[in-house]
Formats: structure tokens, sequence, C-alpha cells
């Protein structure tokens, strides 16, 4: 097998790509907290009645709330702030083919290039 | 962690130098750099498990966490101290499976340590507000200085950076296990209140859905442990002191893990110490001691402090190892001719860290963290059995061969679907994002920036050509 010879890329072609990638890490990273996207399911169950029984804490955690400066009513957006659990299960799907999907390229893609590497470095000998 | 970067050439180091580095390390800086880049973990992260699942679903993670990590220290151990090329698991990949994946986990490895780092620097200047009490002040400065001031010290050079992140490690550990000792944990009813907080009517509130949910931020415990293998062509004997090290590191860390649920489960309510971002430092202040409530804030500090270091080093290593092998341009290639540190990625990565650092929560920062994580040791499990496959046992030297193979391979592969699942539970936008990312960055350089790679050159290890090729 011949030798490959990559060619020599432009100081503007390098600098292109670097904005890509900078482009990109952005995009992927920012873009989901731009768009709000980011973050768990959370919700408050708010109560009427903000008292310590009420909020579901015994003497010992009303006493621990109270040292650590917290009143019922203070308390109450932390301890009424749940997660509400759903299975979206089309999300879910959609999510499980992205991942599978990205796997599968990732290891055939790479197997392609693998074989290059491996027939010009073993059949150079 | 400390890469020493040495130009083979004596000349000053121009774009592209080949380097070389010191073979200085034992088993005890691999423990440093393991438990040095994950003990922040115990400070901050992993009690978001609790707010996901209740406090008992803390305990479960971290166990179950644990036995996912083990299975990362086994199965790194392995190919590492075989592979003992600087660049840890991207070294793996282009040797393994290839060029693409190895793309990808340099990139996995970057956004990992990029985003642990922006969620130290958070950690650390909240952690310098809520001490302050100022009214009105604000953690960007502290967090700006905490990411300058550190990218600087490594452009300027980290000979010593291990050394001192070992000792900074260590006082942090030892923080933890005064206070764990402080608190008379033999004894329930005085300080530690575990039996009234963790009821078995709030144990588990969510139930067990809960309990999967949990694995997102259980992995905070452990995550980057598996920086170890970023020395392998630093130690002096690879087979000896990868094994050892990481090892060690792993059951430090889950010493520490239990000690540091047992307490803070024990003296906060699940709600609070869900959603605090000080578990152990509000625990400290719990106990009405002065002195444990000074010591624990100076150890979150450090332990975030400690754990940005490395994370900026082994980050610009990874984003470096792009550039030499040309899968970036290789101008990000290029050794300070002075400081011998890969000074452009060490300044290319500072802006990214500073924004995200000041538009992401951290929650928000350690998801990314964990999700760049997670693809990693999925492609770990995989990983394993490819070089198992194409270099079976006997046909070239192993440096350590880990036991019950498949075993570790299936459970951390197993564990990873999981922890996925959880991640869908709260940030599934987040996660497909950021694959996608992972997609369109790798079509992109597939079709067109692989042109730039030498193909053969890419190979360096003295092995026999693998099976099926």
């Amino acid at each position: 097998m011949s030798r490959y010879t990559p060619p020599e890329q432009s100081k503007a072609g390098q600098v292109f790509d670097i904005a890509v990638v900078v482009v990109a890490i952005f995009v992927a990273l920012w873009l989901p907290l731009k768009l709000g996207l980011a973050g768990a399911a959370k919700s408050i169950d708010a109560l009427d009645a903000k008292t310590w029984e009420a909020l579901g804490q015994n003497a010992t955690m009303a006493s621990i709330w109270e040292k650590l400066g917290y009143t019922p009513e203070t308390a109450h957006d932390i301890i009424q702030n749940r997660f509400h659990y759903v299975i979206d299960w089309p999300t879910l799907i959609i999510m499980a083919a992205v991942l599978i999907g990205y796997f599968v390229f990732l290891f055939r893609a790479s197997d392609r290039e693998y074989r290059d590497v491996i027939n010009e470095k073993f059949d150079d000998k | 962690m400390t890469i020493a970067l040495e130009p083979a050439v004596q000349e000053p180091a121009a774009q592209g130098d080949r380097v070389s580095l010191l073979r200085v390390l034992g088993p005890a800086h691999v423990w440093a750099l393991g438990v040095g880049i994950v003990l922040v973990g115990e400070f901050t992260g992993w009690n978001f498990a609790a707010d996901k699942g209740g406090a008992l679903a803390a305990l479960i993670v971290c166990w179950v966490v644990g036995l996912l990590y083990t299975s990362v220290a086994m199965i790194d151990s392995e190919v590492t101290s075989t592979v003992a090329a600087a660049g840890g698991q991207y070294a793996q990949a282009k040797h393994i499976v290839g060029p693409l994946m190895a793309f990808n986990v340099a990139l996995f490895l970057v956004f990992a340590y990029t985003m642990l780092e922006v969620s130290d620097a958070i950690l650390l200047g909240d952690t310098i507000v809520a001490k302050a009490g100022v009214e009105g002040l604000n953690h960007n400065a502290f967090i700006a200085a905490t990411i300058v001031v550190l990218a600087w010290l490594n452009y300027r050079g980290v000979l010593m950076t291990l050394n001192v992140n070992f000792v900074i490690t260590a006082l942090a550990y030892v923080s933890i296990v005064i206070l764990f000792f402080s608190v008379s944990p033999w004894t329930q009813g005085a300080v530690l209140k575990l039996n009234e907080l963790v009821t078995p009517g709030n144990a588990l509130p969510y139930g067990w859905i809960g309990v999967i949910a949990a694995f997102q931020f259980g992995i905070w415990y452990y995550l980057g442990i598996e920086g170890t293998t970023q020395a392998a062509e630093e130690v002096r004997s690879p087979a000896r002191s990868l094994p050892y090290g990481t090892m060690a590191g792993m059951i430090t860390l889950l010493i520490a893990a239990a000690m540091t649920w047992y307490v803070c489960a024990s003296m906060m309510p699940w709600e609070y110490l869900g959603t605090t971002y000080y578990p152990l430092w509000d625990a400290a202040k719990l106990t009405g001691s002065p002195l444990l409530e000074n010591l624990l804030f100076i150890a979150t500090l450090l332990a975030a402090l400690a754990s940005a270091n490395g994370c900026i080093n082994d980050a610009a290593r990874a984003w470096f190892s792009l550039g030499r092998d040309r899968y970036l341009p290789s101008w990000f290639a290029a050794v300070h001719p002075r400081y011998r540190t890969p000074y452009r990625s060490i300044l290319f990565l500072l802006p990214i860290a500073l924004a995200f650092a000041f538009i992401a929560d951290l929650n928000q920062a350690i998801t990314f963290s964990i999700l760049s994580g997670v693809l990693q040791y999925t492609f770990m499990s995989i990983n394993i059995i490819m070089f198992r496959k194409k270099w079976p046992l006997g046909s070239i030297r192993r440096g350590y061969t880990h036991p019950f193979h498949p075993l570790p391979a299936i459970v951390l592969f197993c564990l990873c679907v999981v922890t996925f699942f959880a991640i869908f539970l709260g940030f599934g936008s987040q996660l497909i994002a950021m694959v996608a990312f992972y997609f369109l960055i790798s079509l992109w350089f597939h079709f067109y920036r692989y042109k730039f790679v030498r193909r053969g050159a890419q190979f360096t290890m003295p092995w026999p050509k693998p099976q099926g090729y």
C-alpha cells in the first residue's frame, strides 16, 4: 500500500477549523442553557399551611432547619420543590436512537480509518 | 496533575515539535493524580443525588457507582499499563478502535475536565461569597480569578504542581477524616441523628425510580479517577504504578464517600442536603465548632483548587494531543519555548471555561461533565473487549491483566446504560444536544479533517498486527 501524504493546511484553513470547533462547542453547550432546555423538571408543590408538620418535618428535622436559619415559610420552597418523574417514551426512544446511532457510526467509521492505519503501518514492513 | 513537556531536541520548541515526558512518578503520585481531581466531589455534587432520590438513594448509588468505577479502574489499569502513552484513553482508542473514536474520546476528556474545572471554580466562588456574608457580593470575580490564575500557573510550567496537589489533596482528605471522628460516629443521638433524619417514610421519597435518577449525580463521587492514565508516560513503572495507584485511589474514595454520606445524612434533612452546595462545610457548621467550620471551609477551597488545577492540565494535554496528531489544527501542538508547556491549548480552553462558569450554574456544569464522562466509560467497556480480541492474552506483554474478564466490561456497560437513563430523567435535552454535537463534529472529522492526518504514523506501539486485520 502506498504511503498516504496528507496535504499541508494553510494558516487560513487552520483558523477556519478552529472557528468551526469553537462555534460547535458553544452551540452544543450554550444553546440548551439559552433555550432553557437544561435542568431537571422540578416544580413546587405549594402548601397552604406552612408549618413543620405540614412540611413533613419531625422535631429533629425542624430543629436543624432552624439551626440553618430557616423558618417553615422560607424552607417551604426547598422542601416542596420536587421532581415529577414521568417517562416520556417518544423522547426516550429518540434519545436511545441518537445514542445507538452515534456509537454505531463511531465504531464503523473508526474501523474504516483503522484499516488504513494498520495496512500502512504493517505493509511497510 | 503534572505533565512535564520536554522537547526531545533541545531547541526552542516550535509548532509541532515532538515532545517526550519525564518518567518520575510512582504509585503515590498516581494516587494523588486520581484522588486530587476527584475529591472535590465529596465536598459538593454527590449530594444532588439525594435531591434526585432521597438520602438512601445517595448511599445506594455511592456503592453501585463505586462498582462502576471499580470496573473502570480495573479495565483502565490493564489497557494503560500496556498502552503506556500520554493521553490516556485517547491513546488507547487510537491504537485499539481507530482515529475517529480517538478524536471523540479526546473531546470527552476535554469536556469532562473543562466542565469539572468550571464546577470547581463555581464552588470556590460560591464558598467564598457564602463565608464573606456580604450582601451584593458576586462570585464572578472569584471564579474568574481562580480560572485565570490556575491557567497562568499551568502556562508557566507545572513541575511542582503534582507535589503541591498531593499536599492539598491530603489536607482536604484529612479534614473529612477529622470531621468524621469529631462527630462520634460510633454514637447515634448526640451529634448524629440518622434514625430521625432518614426514616422509612422519607428514605426513598420517589421510590426506586428516584434511585435510578440518582445515578446521574452518583457519578460525581468518583468522576475523574480515570485521569490517572494520563500519566502513563510519566510513571517509572507503568505495570506496577498504574494498577496500584488507581486501585488505591478508588479504595480511598470509596472510604471518603461512605464517611461523607454517613456524616451528612446524619446531620441534615435530605431536602436540604440535596440542594446545598457545601454539604461537608454545612455539616461542620452544624457541629457548632468554629474550628471544624473553618477547617472544612478551607478544605472545600483546597479541594476545588486541586481539582481545577489538575483539570486545566489534563484538558489542555488532551487538546494538545489532538493538535500533535493533526486531528485538530497543528497550531495547538506548540510547546512553549521557555516553559515547556502546551500553552496554546491552555489559552484556547481558558475563555471556554470562563464563559461557561458565568452562564451555567453548578449542577448544569456538573451535568455537562458527567455526560462526557459516561460517554467515555461506555467506550471503555467496548474498548477492552476489542483489545482482548485483537491482542489475546500472551500475544503482547501486558503490564497488568485484570481478572474476571469480561464481567467488569459487562457491568460497566450495563451501569452506563442505567446512567444514561438517569440523565434522561432530568437532563435528556442536554444529553441529546451533546450527542448531536459529538455526531456532527465526528462527521466533520471523518469527511473533512481526517485528510490532514498521517495514517500509519498514528500507530506507535511496538505490537504485532492485530488479529482480524
